[in-house]
């Protein structure tokens, strides 16, 4: 017989494309909102950048070496949850606590799930919630001694940090914020998420390269923004484009969107789905943070949504054109 | 452990151990999620519920005659409710602190799984003397579980046990293990090294357990499991899953042994 005939399962078509690969091409997007972050709040950010996916890649090397299973760790995967985790980390953080989450984030809601592919929320976004909570005080003190480039702390423009807090807490007051600060990304906040600009960049990179669809952040963002012009008006804010432009530049939305929403796991695999997700994830975030008490609500939202996202998924089935046709067929039978 | 069955003393190791209300049987959660943000909570639940338990077995016991099948259900609420409502008004009149923290989940005694559970599966056709030692056991072992869990719960999230400070001050408490996902975590560390404990190592790589005297189909087995595959699928327990009718189960069950023959009618009637 020809040796081309095969017979094999599917699937069929293959590509050069692995797991890998797609984890490297997003670690490399987010590189350089990670420089930003280390020269807004100086080498403590950095020590963080580097000590939680290495404490990420060590937790999932022990779990499945004492488990005696397959050792998962050049996949990159749990490099990549480390440093979402670390870029939502506070800069001045005790070193310990994102080292416990982690270890939370690998063993806790990857691998007691099963593994890449079978965790029911984003590792990081989980991580950061429970951190959250369990040391909110830590997790929310932002003050940092600065780095390498002077960081604007509050609407006045001071760049030594007194009081710590973040441009959303200036926002929530309907105050305005500098607009070109938050864009570029010298504001305070947690490590990764202050320059819009670099992340948008990276987002745009993993588009590019086909790595994410632009769907789920085009809706995100887009249905966010709809909703806060609408109440910045409603509210009778002074500029509410200017104030829209702002709240999608401050805080953690531009790498929630990008980075967070879009992980191939946690989010619905077909289109119809996935514009249901990413339009209630615009309205939550609404919600968290311009409703709610919360100045911040990106995490929330996301992993709130990841949870739904089988209930969706199973409402936006798409039919075989065989069901439809046949249904089709009935009416007309009935008709005649 | 070989005990002889429904003796005081396998009821109460039983109750502890082998069928622990909370780590085994997975009953009464609303409470034991609930009520643990202390060792002192979860102790005073355990055993305020322990007391109801022991009692309202006792009483269902007794009256297993009288009681006829078709209102057994009213009537078991009826003496639980009764019990509840005199350590209700005990526990305000000489605990009043743990009384207020433990708030609505006294009332709600009354409705707890176990105590409904053990009045249908144990006490409505055992002996007295073997429903009291069972309350006991059992109320024992949903005791010692919320101790476990209060404690383990109090000293990460807070620092201390019993109210002393137990940790060193440079300890930072990490306060979500008193609030619900602490609950939820705690619980889930407790049940694995539990199931480590009676399971062991699990089943290795390449023991097929369809050889031997392992029937392999736990999922159908009368033992739902519980045994871990490490008891013999004796024929009583394959019988009584295959028989046509409980009833017909329940014969073939008292053929057996006469100790092996009365937990096999208890688990069929339980059915």
């Amino acid at each position: 017989m020809d040796e081309r005939y095969q017979v094999s399962v599917s699937p069929h078509v293959r590509d050069s494309i692995t797991t890998q690969k797609i984890m490297l091409a997003v670690i490399i997007a987010l590189l350089p909102a990670c420089v930003m972050g280390v020269l807004n709040f100086g080498l403590h950010a950095l020590l963080i950048l580097i000590l939680t996916p290495v404490a990420a890649v060590a937790s999932e090397y022990v779990y499945e070496r004492l488990l005696h299973k397959k050792i998962t760790i050049s996949d990159l995967s749990a490099c990549l949850t480390g440093l979402l985790l670390a870029m939502n980390m506070p800069p001045e953080i005790a070193w310990w606590i994102p080292v416990l989450g982690a270890v939370f984030a690998i063993i806790i809601i990857k691998q007691l799930y099963g593994g890449l592919g079978q965790n029911f929320m984003n590792p990081a976004l989980g991580a950061r919630c429970f951190l959250l909570i369990a040391f909110s005080g830590q997790m929310t003190t932002y003050a940092s001694k600065g780095g390498f480039i002077p960081t604007v702390w509050d609407v006045a423009g001071t760049t030594d940090a007194l009081s710590g807090a973040t441009p959303l807490a200036y926002l929530k007051l309907g105050e305005h914020f500098d607009l070109k600060a938050l864009f570029l990304g010298n504001v305070g906040g947690v490590i990764g998420e202050t320059s819009a600009l670099l992340l948008l960049i990276g987002g745009l990179f993993l588009v590019f390269i086909k790595v994410i669809e632009i769907r789920i952040p085009a809706v995100y963002l887009g249905s966010f923004a709809i909703l806060t012009l609408i109440t910045a008006a409603v509210r009778g804010y002074s500029d509410p484009f200017i104030f829209t432009l702002e709240e999608l530049c401050a805080g953690g939305i531009v790498l929630g969107a990008w980075f967070m929403a879009t992980d191939y796991v946690t989010s619905p695999i077909n289109p119809k789905a996935q514009y249901i997700y990413a339009l209630m994830l615009g309205i939550l975030t609404w919600i968290f943070r311009l409703i709610g008490k919360s100045s911040e609500g990106v995490s929330y939202a996301i992993i709130f949504m990841n949870c739904l996202v089988p209930l969706i998924e199973n409402y936006t089935k798409p039919l075989a054109f065989s069901i439809v046709k046949e249904k089709k067929a009935k009416g007309k039978e009935e008709q005649a | 452990m070989n005990l002889k069955k429904d003796t005081p003393i396998e009821r109460i190791w039983n109750g502890i151990y082998t069928e622990n209300p909370v780590f085994c049987l997975i009953l009464g959660m609303c409470p034991t999620l609930a009520t643990t943000t202390s060792a002192l909570n979860g102790v005073g639940m355990g055993l305020s519920t322990m007391i109801i338990l022991t009692l309202a077995e006792l009483i269902i016991s007794l009256l297993r005659k009288i009681i006829p099948d078709r209102m057994r259900m009213p009537a078991y609420i009826v003496v639980i409710a009764s019990f509840v409502t005199m350590v209700d008004f005990l526990m305000e009149g000489f605990t009043p602190g743990l009384y207020k923290s433990l708030g609505i989940y006294i009332p709600l005694i009354v409705v707890n799984c176990i105590i409904m559970g053990r009045a249908e599966a144990y006490a409505g056709k055992m002996k007295p003397v073997s429903a009291f030692f069972d309350g006991i056991g059992m109320g024992l072992g949903f005791t010692v579980a919320l101790f476990l869990l209060g404690s383990v719960r109090e000293i990460i999230g807070a620092g201390t046990w019993f109210g002393m400070k137990v940790t060193p001050a440079s300890y930072v408490p990490v306060n979500i293990f008193v609030l619900a996902p602490g609950a939820f975590l705690v619980l889930g560390w407790l049940v694995a090294i539990m199931n480590r404990l009676k399971i062991g190592a699990g089943r290795r790589p390449g023991v097929d357990p369809t050889q031997g005297n392992m029937c392999g189909d736990c999922m159908n087995c009368m033992k739902l499991g519980l045994c871990g595959g490490k008891e013999e699928c004796t024929e009583n327990v394959v019988a009584s899953v295959n028989a046509p009718k409980p009833a017909v189960a329940a014969v073939a069950g008292s053929n057996a042994s006469p100790a092996g023959g009365t937990v096999n009618k208890e688990e069929v009637k339980g059915v």
